[in-house]
């Protein structure tokens, strides 16, 4: 049986998507997150747009991609949003960088660190997003319950899990 | 220089990527706010862009969903169609009841308004549209309809449906536009409570909950007190429905003040068709004008026919009342000796007299054969008897003064007939 290992970090960083998977997903991803809460209220919780961006962030293994693809997702999901163009743009720039950084030094290919990774981004989206509102933005109208982003953040992660492993059938090796 | 550039050119692409949306963000929030236009020119083309991108898609899967939807419901599903016509056409019935009894106050009220001057704001204009996408994101609350500038929207309208209202216009496009609802973090509403006229200001909040934080402790504010509109944000026209106060409690960031949350009267959740305000003029629309005016000629109606009802009632009383005095003052419609007995009889107490007291004759000094009650019944008499035998005209004249003087009370106790002969030889009064 064959079983898919990697022995050197440039095995690590040869993962690629071709150009119609790098764009339509994200598309895929921001128009369901905009679709779904309209016939279902609740799934407003979850954030399909960061499950992606994490996803090609840390396959992809280069922070500059992470970084770019993570202010363009943002910024189309700000664009669609109130009230400032930016806000998500900003965090998920630096969840791209990091979630790429991080791939270059652990194998993000366990389900145990997938787990944790997606769970630990979640709460740092989280915590920038009320960053900018709070102190950037000088919002102080702005709260955030952390019980629920915590909530927030397992539920995502819990449906990141099936999305990664579907997504690892579009990666293409060079 | 190079190779410091090489060194660090990933951190330097992040921080010139979030350095440049920062520098968008101040751009942002220091533009000054234009009511008509909530973005500036660069931002609003961004936003149309992803807009445009995304809401062809959203029309698709919701035009699917709505066809699928109803095509199931409006020609499959008909089970309950005849018992929900019937229960409609009831309600119907009683609104227009109801419209009949309010009408009058109505009529009388703007009356009053035109009096006073009052400047009022009456929706003239709607646009009906569907919900066909939302923001996807839970901490800002917008959605997307089917219907732009094209279809005569403009930014700041407001957004109602018949429960409540829901928000206003944000950005318009051709084709589609945002509607920002009221529980988002950056709404806001002038409204009224309605059984203690406090003015508040409503706002939203990252939760999703609507607030009013700008009310001080009043025992007057209950829960379940309901929230109007009032019309002084310039968006929503006065009177609109909002919700009802759901819980008060003190607020921990503003003291002294209240933070009181509402539930709004409009399920903000579910929303598939709403209402855009696009005009509003300062007398009733025409079709309200015409409402209004059946209304009060229903009520006038009701009250006509009530009047006339009450009229026939008190003639059928009336005429029951003159039959029961003619009855009375008939002694052989009565019968002494079976009296009715499920009539109340005369002279008893509480018992009401029909026709009145019957005033008793004056007994006379000298009574005679013609005095009333001197003549004995027939049914004493024989047939050629003595005259003699008559006591009345026999009877000596009164010699004592002991017995007891007649009284003017009727002789209500018994049918009047002819009194007996002992009555009539009593002694009279004497004259003064």
């Amino acid at each position: 049986m064959a079983t898919r290992s990697y022995t050197s970090r440039r095995e690590l960083e040869q993962h690629s998507f071709s150009p119609a998977v790098a764009i339509l997903v994200p598309l895929g991803a921001i128009l369901l997150q905009a679709l779904l809460p309209k016939p279902f209220p609740k799934l407003s919780i979850l954030d399909l747009p960061l499950i992606v961006t994490v996803f090609f962030a840390v396959s992809r293994r280069n922070p500059i991609a992470g970084t770019l693809t993570g202010a363009a997702i943002g910024l189309l999901q700000d664009s669609l949003s109130n009230p400032f163009i930016g806000v998500n743009g900003m965090a998920k720039s630096v969840i791209g960088y990091i979630a790429a950084s991080i791939g270059i030094q652990i194998d993000v290919e366990n389900l145990t660190t997938r787990i944790f990774i997606n769970f630990g981004f979640f709460i740092l989206n989280s915590f920038l997003i009320f960053l900018i509102n709070h102190r950037l933005l000088g919002n102080a109208n702005f709260h955030i319950q952390w019980l629920h982003e915590l909530l927030r953040a397992a539920i995502n992660t819990a449906v990141a899990l099936p999305i990664f492993f579907l997504l690892d059938n579009t990666k293409r090796r060079e | 220089m190079e190779s410091f550039v090489t060194r660090f050119k990933n951190v330097l692409v992040l921080v010139a990527i979030l350095l440049a949306q920062t520098i968008g963000l101040a751009v942002q929030v220091r533009r000054p706010v234009d009511p008509g236009a909530p973005d500036g020119t660069s931002v609003t083309l961004l936003r149309y862009w992803a807009v445009s991108a995304v809401t062809p898609f959203e029309r698709f899967f919701h035009g699917f969903g709505y066809n699928l939807r109803h095509g199931w419901s409006n020609y499959v599903d008909l089970r309950h169609a005849r018992q929900q016509n019937r229960d409609l056409q009831e309600e119907i019935a009683r609104l227009r009841l109801e419209q009949a009894a309010l009408s009058e106050d109505a009529i009388q009220g703007h009356r009053l308004q035109a009096l006073l001057d009052f400047q009022q704001h009456y929706v003239a204009a709607t646009v009906a549209a569907q919900v066909i996408g939302t923001s996807g994101s839970d901490l800002s609350r917008i959605l997307y309809i089917d219907k732009g500038s094209k279809d005569g929207l403009k930014p700041d309208q407001a957004v109602i449906t018949p429960d409540g209202i829901i928000g206003k216009l944000r950005d318009v496009f051709p084709h589609t536009a945002q509607v920002l609802l009221i529980n988002d973090q950056s709404s806001g509403a002038g409204v009224v409570l309605s059984s203690t006229r406090l003015r508040a200001i409503l706002r939203g909040s990252t939760t999703g909950q609507i607030l009013i934080n700008n009310l001080t402790p009043d025992s007057r504010i209950k829960p379940g007190e309901q929230v109007l509109t009032s019309g002084g944000d310039q968006v929503y026209p006065r009177g609109l429905p909002v919700g009802t106060i759901e819980s008060i409690k003190t607020d921990p960031d503003h003291q002294p003040y209240t933070l009181i949350q509402l539930q709004p009267a409009a399920n903000l959740n579910q929303l598939e068709e709403v209402l855009i305000i696009t005009g509003t003029q300062p007398t009733l629309p025409l079709p309200a004008q015409h409402d209004l005016a059946v209304g009060a000629a229903t009520a006038e109606a009701q009250a006509a026919a009530a009047k006339q009802l009450a009229d026939q009632q008190a003639a059928e009383a009336a005429a029951k009342s003159a039959a029961q005095i003619v009855a009375d003052r008939l002694p052989s419609l009565h019968d002494p000796d079976h009296p009715d007995t499920n009539q109340p009889t005369p002279g008893t107490p509480g018992a009401p007299v029909p026709g009145g007291v019957v005033p008793k004759p004056v007994p006379t000094i000298r009574p005679d054969r013609y005095t009333s009650g001197s003549t004995p019944p027939a049914a004493d008499l024989k047939p050629g008897a003595a005259e003699r035998n008559n006591p009345t005209t026999i009877a000596p004249p009164p010699t004592t003064t002991n017995q007891p003087p007649p009284t003017d009370q009727p002789a209500t106790t018994k049918p009047r007939k002819p009194q007996p002969q002992t009555d009539a030889a009593q002694p009279p009064n004497p004259q003064p």
